[in-house]
This record gives C-alpha cells, structure tokens and sequence, in this order.
C-alpha cells in the first residue's frame, strides 16, 4: 500500500518559493499564469493493507513530523 | 554559571558557544543529542547553530525528536533557562517550546553579514544588560529565519512583551531583511525562560573582528 503526502504552506502565507518561479514563469513569457505554490510531495510505502489503520496512521505522520501545522496544510492520498 | 551546549549530527556552532560562555568566565558542557539526561546543576542550555539532520524535511524538524530534547522539554517546563540561537531557535519552534515557525527567507538567499538589531524588551533573563531601544549590530547567517505567526499569536506575543529583538538600521527603525512577521529577529514564550533569536551573539565578542554586543547578551544570563 502506498500513501502520497502533499505539504503545501497554508493559504495566507507567503510562499517565497512559488513567488520567484512565478516570477521566472512570466520572465520567461508564460504570462497566464496566476499564482505559483511550491510544495513537497513524500511518498511512503506501508507495510499495512488495512486502509483505516493506513490513512489514520499518516495522518498521525503528518501531525507530528511530516507538516508543520503552524505553517503548512497537507493532503494524503492512499492508493 | 554552568552551561549545557547541546550538539546534533550538523551542529556547527557549539565550540564558538563554548568559548563565548568560557570568555565570559563560564564553564560549560557539551550535550550529545543521545543523552537522555542534562548534566546536573546547570543554569543554563544552549541549542546552538547549525545545521542539524542537513535540514532536511524542514530546519529542526527531526532533531526536536532527539532524546535530549524531551530532556530539554523538562527542563523548561521546570522553569530552566533554555537559549535557542539560528538552528536552535528552529529547533525550539518545531518542539513547540517557542511559538511560531521560521520558514525560507523571502528572497530565498542565506544571508550572511552584520546587522542591527533593536532590543525591544528588556524584562526578561537575556536582554537585562540592554537598554530599552538599543541598537546592537550582531551577525546573522541563515535561509530559513523568515519568522512566521498568525495575527492572534503576534498579539500575545506583542502584549506579554516576548518580541525580543527586531532587525534595524543604525537609528533603530525596523527593517526587512528576511521577511519575518513584524521585521522580529528573536523572541520568547510566555512564562520568559524559553528564549530564541535568529542572529549569532556567540560570534560577536571582539570588537576587533566586528563588534563585541554579543557580550551583554551572554551577560545577561548571569544575574
């Protein structure tokens, strides 16, 4: 079983990394581009098939390592 | 005073810390981050800089799991005095020991150089020996000191009197350097014997190579 974990910063914070490559976007004449968002994605590979005990258990990942929650939102998919 | 500087795989700054607290007439102790007890009778732990675990995931993100750290976690919920400097100041963000978080510098640059820096509040155990409004020119080195706190949590801060240090001009105006909420450069918890600041008062202690402002910050600790 396989978990894909996005961690992106909240809404509402600054994201210096998506504002320099949107920057270069539109230097670089894509220009109908909006905002940028840089994020990282973990992917983890579980030992687990029980698909509850998966998702819970990222979850528990995200809060206490994976996403610090002062900053940032996280988003799993379970596949 | 007796000093504990704690040391993580990346730490790099705790042999500068040492001789600072040493120069000041200190004794102090390196800490390895496996230990899982802090050396008796001391008055003081230092998280120095550096660059614990490489940075990776997020800066002081997997060294607040480190045995010591919960060690540490005592320690200040006891009421001991804990410094937190640059990696440190991360590392006391992700424990929780500190409010806040400290993200990429908005120009995503590390920055490397002097700067000024305003002591905002005096009535605490670190900036005792500083002047309300003082201006002291410290070294900063860092990528990722961009302090960020929601609006609610930077009027706590602002009404407990926890901002410490704002970054300056030479006239005490408060500048941007890096981004932070509020241009704040060091702050403290609540209860005022968590303390963390992004800038490097331990390489500030000769004025032939700079400035020697580091001196009374140290200082501070000692009454």
């Amino acid at each position: 079983m396989k978990a894909i974990v996005n961690v992106f910063l909240k809404e509402g914070v600054l994201d210096p990394q998506g504002k320099a490559v949107h920057h270069a976007l539109a230097s670089l004449g894509f220009n109908d581009t909006k905002d940028v968002r840089v994020g990282k994605q973990i992917v983890l590979e579980l030992t687990t098939t029980d698909m509850a005990k998966a998702e819970a258990e990222v979850k528990e990942m995200c809060e206490t390592l994976l996403a610090n929650t002062v900053i940032e939102d996280y988003s799993i998919e379970i596949a | 005073m007796k000093v504990a500087v704690l040391r993580f795989p990346g730490t790099n700054c705790e042999f500068d810390t040492q001789y600072a607290f040493e120069k000041l007439g200190h004794t102090t102790e390196l800490v390895w981050h496996e230990e899982v007890t802090l050396p008796e009778g001391i008055d003081l732990v230092v998280v120095p800089g550096g660059f614990s675990y490489g940075d990776y995931l997020r800066s002081g993100s997997i060294a607040r799991f480190s045995p010591i750290m919960q060690a540490v976690k005592i320690y200040a919920s006891q009421g001991g005095k804990v410094l937190g400097i640059c990696n440190g100041f991360q590392i006391l963000t992700e424990a929780g020991l500190l409010p806040g978080a400290l993200k990429r510098n908005n120009n995503l640059h590390f920055i490397s150089k002097y700067q000024n820096l305003c002591v905002v509040n005096n009535d605490n155990a670190f900036l005792n020996k500083c002047d309300k409004g003082e201006v002291l020119n410290i070294p900063i080195a860092h990528a990722d000191g961009n302090y960020y706190i929601d609006e609610a949590g930077f009027k706590k801060l602002e009404e407990n009197g926890q901002i410490l240090l704002r970054y300056c001009d030479e006239k005490g105006n408060p500048v941007v350097v890096n981004g932070s909420v509020s241009s704040i450069a060091g702050i403290c918890n609540e209860a005022k014997n968590v303390f963390g600041l992004m800038p490097h008062p331990e390489r500030a202690l000769e004025s032939t190579l700079g400035s020697e402002d580091g001196i009374k910050m140290l200082k501070g600790f000692e009454s």
